[in-house]
């Protein structure tokens, strides 16, 4: 087997050392007693980063990578949607993450209600919106969608003295209750995660900590490099087959066992956890990220009377009901399952959210063709 | 017919407009439907080519037609000027027609645009027509109300003469993919001056006039060049893309060897945009059979614009119309870009 | 969760609490409010969404540059020659045995 300290000796995209790991990797799931190991990562960056290397095509065929609830826009769930596009068609302003813009609702996106003429701008940072807000008189509303690193940049605005005129919607969201919920479904195979670097770098490693008590499932904290990836599995596998249940870090160059506590502190002063939908999971507990009554002056949810009604009296498209994002981000299927996947239910006309996102499981299988078998295309010597 | 057959929506939006695959279906279900042929021996618009080519006796014309709306009009390494030139002569260079016989070029103004930034816009098509060897020979003028208009737009036609007519559809497996330089600059040096995201870069487009870079390649390789494309809108890998499919080829790319600036790869990944999908104002995509590949190769960089040029991967019988990149560590499809550039956050 | 992108801090502006960092060329404003350390010119971070979350060792982060220059240099040169790239990682004072070698020897 490796030894430990290579992971700290990673070069990150060298191929040679991919090769060796890619080696290891099929050396390990050989090793196991079954077939296939199926483990999860939570992560949209992480399936982008696998898909954009193109490392599925690399896996052992035993191998099972399966993407969970990562991807933050995917789980945003539709009457969150709603409310902004509520907000959006009441005559507000919106700034959000451009990701967000084609996330169906109810009956539109805010793309959408953008095409219908209410003002609705992409921004690349929470800075951005309130640089923005600055500028004008009227009111300016930020989508916040992500995840809690992404949380964090909102906290930091909300104490810095926003504007009068800026607000927040929050649609943020924390990993790890959903992790539990995987978990414990009992439909799940999952023999191990993949934990979220950069989620980690804020909340520290020892959050899975607990997790991995109760449910006796290693977790394995990676980065986003290829070699990071390959690695963080690698000891994934490694742990899987000792049966050993424990957290361990496979970035310590942006994880500690602590995290960055100063983030933390920002993040519990400005948000509260609570209780919530997530797209196609049901009750995610703790799950949601919202403002606290501290910060209720900034809440868009309390400033505004949002009545996203109106867009319930749109027929709700049937396709809905037939779209199987919840059971694809729990891992439970995937989309080449989904009878809508690559016909009704495409980039261009996105039923669930899954489809719409950079990072949703759909639209990186449509991209890239999930789990085409790529081997067998060979190329003579450029 | 494109792989995935498109419903049009019922409103033509922003995405129609971004050389993708709606793009494509919308040429093809609306404007080239029920046109009139042009007859045997000719390419028209059902072609889908970079421009149409119309026998004359044993030459072929090529006329072809752009019309620029890009913002910022004046951007890092060149202005709407330079881009409605170049972009024109390219066109004509990708059908085979490298020396231009002249330009059209209809301008529409916005009510209240500034004179001195006219003059200054109107230079610069003075120098990138000298450049290309090719002159502005008839245009229009039209001014439109204050906010009717976006500020300025540009359209300019090109005929030219060749007698032989490169298409993009020539491909067969074997043939090897040469590109001309580095990839994604335009798109993404646009980009990084639009938003407000306070980038500093020195990250310029690379719009310039090729035309006599490709009549350098076509004098060395003759007709082992067998197809032509320059990556605009869409980039490199909606130029593929077409390649791939009107030729009836996979194709198979080797990623590390793609030729990209530190910059371009820090603002698409500062931006979540992949370069493979920026545009390119200044460079091409050749596809050459085996024999001639080298020496097309060094004909390209010995041309001061071509010196980054590279042979980046070859066409397979395999999954024909898919395009396959090998990364170092693995591989995956190569995907289009759907709709507008819209930055990767969260 | 997403687009963490490492890059060096070239100045501090200690009154807004804000850093210039060059990533590969591109200088970009970064806020440090969340950042785990201070920082100084010379030190690398992790930005996200225009906040530096990470001041990135900077043990680990001479060997994370080493590898963006190689790979940028590998880019120059249009070539992954493995030779090559395993004999300059070798010989990087901080090299370790690379898994290849581990492995081949236990073979």
């Amino acid at each position: 087997m490796l030894p430990n300290d290579t992971l700290h000796q990673l070069k990150f995209r060298d191929p040679a050392r991919a090769r060796a790991l890619r080696k290891a990797l099929e050396q390990l799931v050989a090793h196991a007693d079954h077939a296939p190991v199926s483990v999860m990562h939570v992560c949209g960056s992480h399936e982008q980063a696998i898909a954009k290397f193109g490392l599925r095509a690399a896996f052992p065929r035993d191998l099972q990578v399966i993407m969970g609830p990562g991807c933050p826009v995917c789980v945003t769930d539709v009457p969150e949607v709603d409310e902004a596009v509520a907000l959006a068609k009441q005559g507000v302003r919106i700034a959000s993450y451009g990701d967000m813009l084609r996330v169906p609702g109810t009956s539109q996106s805010l793309a959408d209600a953008k095409a219908d003429g209410a003002r609705v701008d992409v921004v690349y940072s929470v800075t951005q919106a309130v640089d923005l807000a600055r500028d004008i008189d009227e009111e300016l509303v930020f989508f916040a969608s992500g995840f809690e690193t992404t949380a964090v940049a909102t906290a930091a605005v909300l104490l810095d003295d926003p504007p009068d005129n800026f607000s927040v919607l929050s649609a943020h969201k924390y990993i790890p209750p959903v992790m539990e919920i995987v978990a414990e479904m009992p439909e799940t195979k999952i023999e191990g995660f993949l934990a979220a670097g950069h989620a980690a770098t804020i909340t520290g490693s020892a959050v899975f900590e607990k997790f991995v008590g109760r449910h006796r499932l290693p977790v394995v904290v990676a980065g986003f490099e290829p070699l990071d990836v390959l690695a963080g599995l690698v000891r994934l596998l490694e742990l899987i087959n000792a049966g050993e249940a424990k957290v361990e870090n496979a970035y310590p160059r942006c994880v500690t066992r602590e995290g960055n506590i100063h983030a933390q502190e920002l993040l519990w002063r400005v948000f509260r956890p609570t209780g919530g939908r997530w797209r196609g999971i049901a009750h995610v507990p703790n799950g949601n990220l919202r403002l606290r009554d501290e910060f209720g002056q900034y809440d868009a949810r309390k400033r505004f009377t949002i009545d996203a009604s109106s867009l319930w009296s749109y027929a709700p498209q049937k396709l809905v009901q037939q779209c199987q994002c919840g059971d694809i981000m729990a891992g439970i299927a995937s989309p080449t399952d989904c009878a809508l996947f690559g016909k009704e239910c495409t980039p261009d006309n996105p039923v669930g959210a899954c489809m719409v996102s950079a990072e949703g499981t759909c639209k990186i299988w449509h991209q890239y063709g999930g789990h085409p078998d790529l081997r067998s295309m060979k190329r003579g010597v450029a | 017919m494109t792989r995935n057959a498109r419903f049009i929506d019922e409103r033509i939006t922003l995405k129609y407009g971004t050389g993708g695959g709606a793009m494509r279906a919308l040429i093809e279900q609306i404007f080239a439907k029920g046109l009139g042929d042009l007859g045997e021996g000719n390419i028209g618009l059902s072609a889908m080519d970079d421009g149409a080519a119309i026998r004359l006796g044993d030459r072929y014309l090529v006329i072809t037609t752009d019309s620029h709306v890009v913002q910022p009009i004046v951007f890092p390494g060149g202005d709407i000027g330079r881009l409605a030139v170049a972009g024109t002569v390219n066109d004509l260079a990708m059908m085979g027609a490298t020396d231009p016989l002249g330009l059209t070029c209809a301008a529409i103004l916005e009510d209240g645009f500034p004179r001195e930034t006219l003059k200054a816009i109107w230079e610069s098509i003075r120098a990138s027509c000298d450049e290309a060897g090719t002159t502005i020979v008839s245009g229009d003028t039209k001014v439109m109300g204050n906010g009717e208009l976006d500020g300025l737009v540009l359209n300019t036609t090109g005929i030219g003469i060749t007698d032989r007519i490169v298409t993009d559809a020539g491909l067969e497996p074997g043939d090897q993919i040469l590109v001309t330089g580095t990839m994604g600059d335009h798109g993404l040096a646009i980009m990084a001056t639009r938003n407000e995201l306070a980038l500093e870069t020195e990250l310029a487009s690379d719009v310039a006039p090729i035309n006599a870079l490709v009549r350098r390649a076509l004098e060395v390789g003759g007709d082992g060049i067998v197809a032509l494309k320059d990556p605009t809108r869409g980039g490199l890998s909606s130029a593929l893309h077409e390649m791939a499919e009107k030729s009836g080829v996979g194709i198979v790319i080797d990623e590390p060897s793609i030729p990209f600036r530190d910059e371009v790869r820090a603002v698409g990944e500062l931006l979540g945009i992949d370069p493979l999908v920026s545009a390119n104002e200044g460079k091409a995509v050749f596809g050459v059979r085996p024999r001639s590949a080298a020496g097309v190769l060094d004909a390209i960089r010995s041309h001061p614009l071509g010196r980054k040029a590279a042979i980046v991967g070859e066409c397979v019988a395999d999954r024909p119309g898919f395009v396959v990149l090998d990364t170092g560590f693995g591989s995956r499809l190569l995907s289009e870009a759907e709709g507008e550039l819209l930055p990767r956050i969260c | 969760m997403c687009l963490g992108v490492p890059g060096q801090v070239v100045e501090v502006n200690r009154e807004r609490n804000t850093a210039t960092v060059d990533f590969w060329g591109v200088k970009k404003e970064v806020r440090l409010e969340v950042c785990d350390a201070p920082v100084v010119p010379g030190d690398y971070i992790l930005n996200h969404v225009g906040f530096a979350i990470r001041r990135i060792p900077p043990e680990e982060a001479a060997e994370t540059l080493a590898l963006y220059d190689e790979l940028l240099r590998l880019a120059d040169d249009q070539d992954l020659m493995t030779q090559d790239v395993r004999s300059e990682i070798d010989a990087a004072p901080y090299a370790a045995p690379s898994p290849e070698e581990a492995s081949d020897a236990s073979e």
